[in-house]
């Protein structure tokens, strides 16, 4: 698929809400996220990160507007738009009941791989994230950093240009972390655009080179971290987030 | 095709991993045709073997009560225990201490009123045969002052045995009237006793009934408890996948999982197919499975064996449509339900009343009215019917295809309701 021009996300006057439920909801939002980068997307419980990448990989479906992946226009023709990115969504989303190579397998062949693909790649990532001698154990076994190394493992097995990431360290410890931080850079020096979303803003700072801050359905604050920083006058992203979003709970 | 290929490995290893969902597919049902096969065995062993425990309590001195008592005996139906006069009033109580399911009281004047009312008949016999009507007129109008035999019963007793057993203790005092009135009548004509060879004549060259099976194909094996029980059940065990199906479809669509799979450039009509084509395979094999258990197995069970239909290819085809449509049905309930809880309560509660309204448990040929019209809508219907003719009638494929295709219109119809639920839902 030809790839016309220099966004990997373009959100154009985009509305949704969910029937019945007027708490997470947007209205007239507009974004764009250049190929190549290390997008981070942040904002408070109930936000609207989780929704609004929900979208943008065509899970969920726009009301008014459109989302753009790559130039093509998701929710039409998606199975095709679906070949160019890869997910790892926030929960565990394979088959506990298989091994890293089994679930490899099937959702490698599901992103359109041969079985040869299948086969080199599964080496490759069982190799780089540290899963070769448990290879044909089953995930259930597996500790949460393992099945979390799993989890991103499935999402980039068909090497995606755009991969979102829905909080991929939430719950690992500190080498874990460090292990799925120095793979996403790896991926992004290989040219994969990083659309990230976590509550570790710290990891985030180590991450990312542009966010977006966003809180009630609307972008409150967006550019590269440094600007926004320099913006807002602060030092670090969390006095930032709280001074945008405040400190009360927000679920 | 790799990627149908691929998901249904994935879909086979997932199942062979799942212990209790094999044993709920396997073992449960296996167990199922055992126990009702065997029971079934006992009830039609309790008839046709066994003999019904039967305490009999004569008040009654004459010689019409023994013979009544001897004719009961000689049905070979009861296991008879006379119990004392004095014991009338208890007859329950005797019931349960020699675990009788029947008993029987005789009047007091039981002999007597069978003797005045055999002088009645034979009087109204001798005067028809003399054509003096004024006497049969005045024979007529008297009355038999008989009281009634009392038969108890245990309530565990069913309905239809309890009228198979009042009508073998009607025959057995039909016989003692008749002899009595034969004698009588004898007497009266002939003024000397009816000598015995001609009353064992007379009384015992009763027409016999001769019960042949019907069959299509011309044979004449007698059907048995496996034959009937086996095929229904089989039907019952393969309907019986919804629990691990109908929860299998509900995982994948409430896990992580499917939020990925809809995020693939693959159709998650796929993994439908690939879950159709595992657990068909299912299906099949606990057909196989059981009849091969009913072949080979029931005899050492001391059940009668399994005898298979002439028309294996028939068989084939209809194991195959009735297992397509369980697995059809499965899934529709599993893209329906939002819980496993849902989907293993609604799938089990309705399979049973499926099996219920589809002659499973009790023939629908005993349905009258509106329960008969709504056997029409259950597949286990259809599946049974068909498996009914085969391994009873030995039907052929011909004889069977009105079935097949009900089978498959249904099967059909689930399948759309399946997909128009998949899209109301957008999960394709």
């Amino acid at each position: 698929m030809a790839i016309t021009n220099s966004f990997a996300i373009q959100i154009e006057h985009m509305g949704f809400h969910y029937p019945g439920n007027a708490d997470v909801s947007f209205t007239d939002l507009n974004l764009q996220v250049e190929k190549g980068t290390r997008f981070g997307l942040f904002g408070p419980n109930g936000a609207g990160k989780t929704t609004l990448m929900n979208l943008m990989t065509g899970v969920l479906s726009v009301d008014t507007g459109i989302i753009k992946l790559l130039g093509h226009e998701t929710g039409h023709n998606n199975k095709q738009v679906n070949q160019l990115f890869g997910f790892v969504p926030q929960d565990f989303s394979f088959y506990q009941e298989l091994s890293p190579a089994e679930n490899l397998e099937f959702f490698g062949a599901w992103a359109g791989l041969n079985k040869a693909q299948i086969a080199n790649r599964t080496e490759e990532l069982l190799d780089i994230l540290g899963l070769k001698d448990v290879r044909n154990k089953p995930v259930e076994k597996f500790s949460g950093g393992m099945k979390r190394r799993v989890n991103l493992a499935i999402g980039v097995i068909h090497n995606p240009q755009v991969l979102f990431l829905d909080e991929p360290t939430v719950g690992v410890d500190v080498q874990t972390r460090q292990a799925i931080i120095s793979y996403l850079h790896q991926l992004n020096k290989n040219g994969t655009t990083l659309i990230y979303t976590s509550h570790q803003l710290n990891e985030a700072e180590d991450l990312c080179e542009e966010i977006a801050m966003i809180d009630q359905g609307k972008i409150i604050t967006q550019g590269h971290i440094d600007d926004v920083l320099k913006a807002h006058d602060h030092q670090s992203l969390e006095e930032l987030f709280i001074n945008l979003t405040g400190k009360a709970y927000r679920d | 095709m790799f990627k149908l290929w691929i998901s249904i490995k994935k879909d086979i290893r997932i199942l062979l991993r799942d212990k209790v969902g094999i044993s709920l597919m396997f073992v449960m049902p296996i167990i199922l045709v055992v126990v009702v096969t065997s029971i079934q065995n006992s009830t039609f062993q309790l008839v046709a073997k066994n003999k019904l425990p039967i305490i009999i309590c004569n008040t009654d001195t004459g010689k019409a009560s023994k013979q009544f008592i001897e004719s009961v005996n000689k049905i070979g139906m009861f296991n008879v225990t006379e119990i004392g006069k004095d014991k009338a009033a208890s007859i329950a109580d005797a019931m349960h201490d020699k675990d009788a399911l029947l008993g029987v009281i005789i009047p007091a004047n039981f002999s007597a009123e069978i003797n005045k009312k055999a002088q009645t008949a034979s009087d109204k016999a001798m005067a028809a045969f003399s054509g003096q009507t004024d006497t049969v007129k005045t024979a007529t109008k008297t009355t038999s002052g008989l009281d009634p035999l009392t038969l108890y019963y245990n309530p565990v007793l069913q309905e239809s045995l309890r009228f198979s057993i009042r009508g073998a203790i009607q025959s057995a005092l039909q016989l003692v009237q008749t002899r009595q009135t034969l004698r009588t009548l004898y007497y009266s004509s002939n003024e000397k006793e009816l000598p015995q060879s001609l009353e064992n004549e007379m009384l015992n060259s009763n027409t016999t009934i001769n019960m042949l099976p019907v069959s299509k194909d011309g044979t004449r094996t007698t059907p048995n408890a496996s034959q009937h029980n086996v095929p229904a059940w089989t039907i019952f065990a393969m309907f019986f996948v919804i629990m691990s199906l109908g929860g299998s479809v509900v995982r994948e669509k409430v896990s992580g999982s499917f939020i990925r799979l809809k995020t693939l450039p693959t159709n998650y009509l796929v993994g439908l197919l690939s879950k159709q084509i595992v657990y068909l395979g299912v299906t099949l094999l606990q057909a196989i499975v059981i009849f091969s258990m009913g072949i080979w197995l029931f005899p050492f069970l001391g059940l009668p064996a399994l005898n298979l239909p002439s028309d294996l290819l028939a068989l084939f085809i209809v194991t195959l449509v009735c297992g397509w449509c369980a697995v059809s049905y499965s899934i529709c309930v599993g893209v329906f339900a939002n819980t496993q809880e849902q989907s293993n309560g609604f799938g089990a509660i309705s399979i049973v009343i499926l099996a219920c309204i589809g002659g499973l448990m009790v023939p629908s040929f005993a349905m009258q009215g509106f329960a008969k019209t709504l056997t029409n809508i259950s597949p286990m219907h259809w599946c049974l019917e068909a498996y009914y003719s085969l391994f009873l009638e030995g039907a052929k494929l011909k004889n069977v295809l009105n079935n097949i295709g009900s089978l498959f219109i249904i099967t059909l119809i689930i399948q759309l309701v399946t997909y128009l639920g998949l899209k109301r839902k957008n999960l394709i």
